[in-house]
């Protein structure tokens, strides 16, 4: 260790105690800030023009190299969006964005909102410089329980500014390890956590799609497609019972849509009556499963295919659909966002 | 007279039986191994009475030598690919097939009682040999495997007459959903502790109706997904005295005469104290678990996305006494906040993320685990995926928690600098390591310098794994790496602008250490050669995944992916066509 160091030349004993026993570390970390601040400008230096594909971040940072007197702005920045509920520091919520964008993967989605991110602070130096204090005050605001202990890195803060901050220094040798894509195995989770998110386990593709039983009452699989008569199970939220549809009744969504509106009806009716002592008016039910298809009505229909996905009705045409839809779903419209459809191997949602 | 000349005192004279008895109280590996080496008389006693080994990397020995040395052999543990396979970095078939030594030791006179498996390829083929080999066999552990069918395990549950434990652990196993289940005989009834929580088929529920029904002592039992939960409550009726509980299907309807009849099993498992599961369900079934959650000490509801902030605190709330806890980033840092006020025994945290395609669910932040760090003192393993992390939070985490011998940190999005400051992550990390003296495994993550390799060499001095990704500005971060952790056992790095320089400079460190991996780093073949020529006793891999013929030609070339462990035994013999052995 003392080898290496020395032939560095760097300040190696400056590094030492980073956690003192009485706070001198606070002290010795602006001197090895001073110290090593020629160290970091020689870093500086190497920062050659960025190369094709570069991190959003990492141009930004650069930027942020120069513009040093902004930092305290940046950090001001900062500290206002934490106590504003980190709501941006947050990935965008499913609102934000069409349905159809569930199907971008991880990587671009972190991307794009580092994107949002680092642009943001370079259109906010206008604002009025916000001091460290408020960078102090902001920290006691968000994290009230340990307060106390971050009273050590609030003395630490306002002596590290007093020196321009030295923002990070990546490397230009890093441009290779860049990628503008999804990073194969990036996070490292194991294959067996990966699609907890939409909620099923990790099949994969090569097995044989396996049957999973269901203890919600009633569910029992799907029936097959035969030549006459496609019976499959239909459930909507918040009725325990489900129903089934003969798909080949119909020729066309609307007409469907129309059928699940009355199947549903009576069960939804008779529901109300046992729990709210029959008082319903019969036509708020009617309007209720209307606009189905449209979005407009207080319910939407999905299905799942024979992939295990969980679709929207209404995209493909209709015979395409018949010969992929296993099983129908009316979904409450709120608890739609709440889904990600589309992607791979949904889990079914208990009723 | 055998005590001897009492000038010349020797430790020998001791008859062998009493040191053997002696020896019989070391049961680390590690202690048994530094025995076996005072001298050849200790070497000879404890190898006859070794019971018990662990061989880290299958291909540094070979199953010959290890039935040569320790003909008592009873329990063997082996791990086969390196630990990023776990992340799809290693391609299938690279290795790790456990059959050739089953073979061995089944030709052999070994008495195998125990296997236990870690990243192997382990065949149907194998699993028969094995359960006809071995009348005494009695506990099989596989972990992250992958190769076999239900038919292996039924060939396991059939002939293994003795069998305590089937232990299934996150395999892949290509589920036929035959009745392996039944495959159990009526007078199985030994045992202790069964798991199959990974299966993805359907089982005969009667069968493991019956197999609980008969198997009085067991303590241990992970169910499937295809598990429902009437038959939960079953199976609880039948087995109160369970230690260790995993549901399957955890939905239902909480009006129903089900729940109740569960709600009323449950209170009669006094002795849970170790919960998961609930793969699938649904907030409103959790308060069935109510009752057992004051005893609970470890709690993993990792697999049940299906739960969100509010319903887990609520639950947690329940289980003050847990000391680990796995779990979701729905949690968010309001829950750890709850986890941190609730759990003041809590030794173990791992926040799992539920949202890896960014649809934008919760997450936690810095936050979350300074709340942990300052309710549980006793926090000294951590696995924690966030959105993001600051010097700050790290430094106070450090002070707080200073027990730390697992500490693994997973910002989400690649070398992401701290948002406050704008900085690499170095101090925070640096924190971190000169607070624990105990650190035994570190995985970084972030923007980091080679600063934080400065830190790591000069204060992580137990240092035994080390994971690195994204990190570092050139060979002067592994050299801090390899000159100063001297009990660096694992080292992993990815994507890093580590070179020849820092692999070579010390070529003598990889003897010390069980395994070296690196891609996408800055390391060429030529490199990769000029070690495999200085070190004949070590095995240097080069996985090639792209085409061959450009490849063997130019040294100057980087390496995708090189993989270097010390060995005994030389080059592997089943490497595919895309390793190359240099």
């Amino acid at each position: 260790m003392e080898s290496g160091c020395s032939k560095n030349g760097e300040a190696c004993p400056q590094f030492l105690d980073l956690i003192p026993q009485q706070r001198d570390w606070h002290v010795k970390r602006e001197d090895e800030r001073r110290h090593g601040s020629s160290e970091e400008k020689k870093l500086e230096l190497r920062l050659g023009p960025p190369g094709e594909d570069n991190w959003s971040i990492k141009e930004a940072t650069k930027n942020n190299t120069r513009e040093r007197d902004e930092s305290l702005l940046l950090l001001g920045y900062f500290s206002s969006m934490k106590s504003n509920g980190k709501q941006t520091h947050k990935l965008p919520t499913p609102e934000d964005h069409p349905v159809g964008s569930a199907l971008s993967t991880p990587w671009t989605k972190i991307h794009q909102h580092n994107h949002q991110q680092q642009t943001q602070p370079q259109s906010f130096l206008q604002f009025p410089s916000t001091s460290p204090q408020s960078l102090l005050v902001a920290a006691k605001e968000s994290s009230q329980p340990c307060c106390t202990k971050a009273v050590d890195f609030q003395n630490a803060e306002k002596k590290a500014f007093s020196p321009p901050a030295n923002t990070a220094v990546p490397s230009n040798s890093s441009q290779k390890r860049t990628a503008p894509g999804p990073v194969v195995g990036w996070p490292p989770v194991r294959s067996f956590r990966k699609n907890l998110a939409s909620g099923s386990s990790s099949k994969p593709a090569s097995e044989t799609p396996s049957v999973v039983p269901h203890k919600v009452a009633n569910e029992k699989p799907a029936t097959q497609p035969s030549g006459k008569g496609l019976l499959v199970k239909i459930n909507m939220d918040g009725v325990p019972i489900g129903r089934k549809v003969d798909l080949r009744a119909y020729d066309s969504y609307e007409k469907l849509s129309t059928a699940v509106d009355e199947l549903f009806r009576g069960l939804l009716a008779a529901q109300r009556d046992s729990f709210a002592g029959g008082t319903e008016n019969k036509q708020e039910e009617e309007k209720v499963v209307m606009g189905l298809l449209d979005g407009s009505g207080e319910y939407t229909l999905v299905y799942e295919d024979n992939e295990g996905d969980r679709m929207l009705v209404g995209d493909v045409p209709w015979h395409m659909f018949v010969s992929t839809v296993k099983r129908l779903r009316v979904l409450k419209r709120s608890e739609l966002s709440a889904l990600s459809l589309g992607s791979s191997k949904q889990r079914k949602i208990p009723a | 007279m055998f005590w001897g000349n009492r000038k010349t005192l020797k430790m020998n004279y001791f008859p062998d039986e009493v040191l053997e008895h002696v020896f019989d109280f070391i049961s680390s590996h590690k202690d048994r191994n530094s025995v076996s080496l005072v001298c050849k008389s200790w070497y000879k006693i404890e190898r006859y009475s070794r019971q018990r080994v662990f061989i880290g990397n299958c291909y540094s020995i070979s199953p010959e030598r290890l039935i040569a040395r320790f003909p008592g052999l009873k329990s063997l543990t082996l791990k086969g690919m390196p630990h990023f396979a776990d992340f799809n970095l290693v391609p299938h078939d690279w290795g790790g097939f456990v059959y050739p030594w089953i073979k061995a030791l089944a030709k052999s006179r070994i008495g195998l009682e125990e296997l236990r498996l870690k990243r192997m390829v382990v065949s149907d083929e194998s699993l028969e040999l094995l359960s006809k080999s071995f009348l005494n066999f009695k506990s099989l552990v596989l972990v992250s495997c992958e190769g076999f069918t239900t038919d292996g395990l039924a060939a396991i549950a059939a002939n293994c007459r003795f069998l305590r434990e089937l232990d299934l652990q996150e395999n892949e196993v290509d589920d036929h959903r035959g009745h392996w289940l039944s495959s159990f005989p009526e007078s199985c009834t030994s045992l202790v502790s069964l798991n199959f929580a990974c299966l993805k088929g359907e089982i005969n529920l009667g069968a493991i109706e019956r197999l609980v029904a008969r198997s009085p002592n067991l303590k241990s039992l992970r169910l499937n997904r295809a598990v429902p939960f009437d038959t939960l409550q079953k199976l609880l009726m039948q087995a109160p005295q369970l230690v260790d509980l995993g549901t399957g299907n955890f939905v239902h309807d909480p009006s129903s005469e089900a729940y109740n009849k569960l709600k009323s099993a449950i209170q009669r498992c006094k002795s849970i104290r170790s919960l998961s599961g609930f793969l699938e369900v649904a907030p409103h079934c959790m308060s069935a678990i109510y009752p057992i959650c004051a005893n609970l000490t470890f709690l993993n509801l990792s697999y049940a996305p299906g739960l969100h902030g509010n319903d887990l605190t609520k639950l947690i709330q329940h289980c003050r006494k847990l000391q680990r806890l796995w779990i979701l980033d729905c949690i968010g840092d309001k829950g750890l906040g709850v986890v941190a006020s609730t759990c003041k025994e809590l030794q173990e945290l791992r926040v799992f993320p539920s949202d890896l395609i960014g649809a934008g669910n919760a997450a936690v932040t810095e936050e979350g685990l300074v709340h942990i760090s300052a309710g549980c003192p006793k926090l000294n393993s951590l696995l924690y995926f966030c959105q993001q992390m600051t010097n700050a939070a790290l430094i106070t985490v450090a002070k707080n928690c200073p027990n730390f011998i697992r500490f693994r940190l997973c910002i989400l999005d690649p070398q992401k600098p701290d948002p406050v400051t704008n900085q690499a992550l170095d101090e925070g990390f640096g924190a971190i390591v000169q607070s624990c003296k105990g650190l035994k495994r570190l995985s970084l993550s972030g923007l980091l310098t080679d600063q934080v390799f400065l830190y790591i060499g000069m204060y992580a001095e137990q240092l035994e794994m080390l994971s690195i990704a994204f990190a570092g500005d050139s060979d002067k971060g592994m050299l801090y790496v390899l000159n100063g952790c001297k009990k660096l056992r694992k080292l992993e790095i990815r994507d890093c602008p580590f070179g020849n320089e820092a692999l070579l400079e010390d070529v003598g460190k990889y003897e010390t250490m069980r395994s070296l991996w690196m891609s996408s780093c800055e390391v060429t073949l030529g490199g990769c050669k000029t070690l495999a020529e200085k070190m004949p006793s070590l095995s240097v891999e080069i996985i090639n995944e792209i085409e061959q013929m450009e490849f063997s030609l130019d040294d100057m070339q980087k390496v995708e992916k090189m993989y270097l462990y010390r060995t005994l035994v030389g080059h592997r013999k089943d490497a595919p066509e895309f390793v190359w052995i240099l």
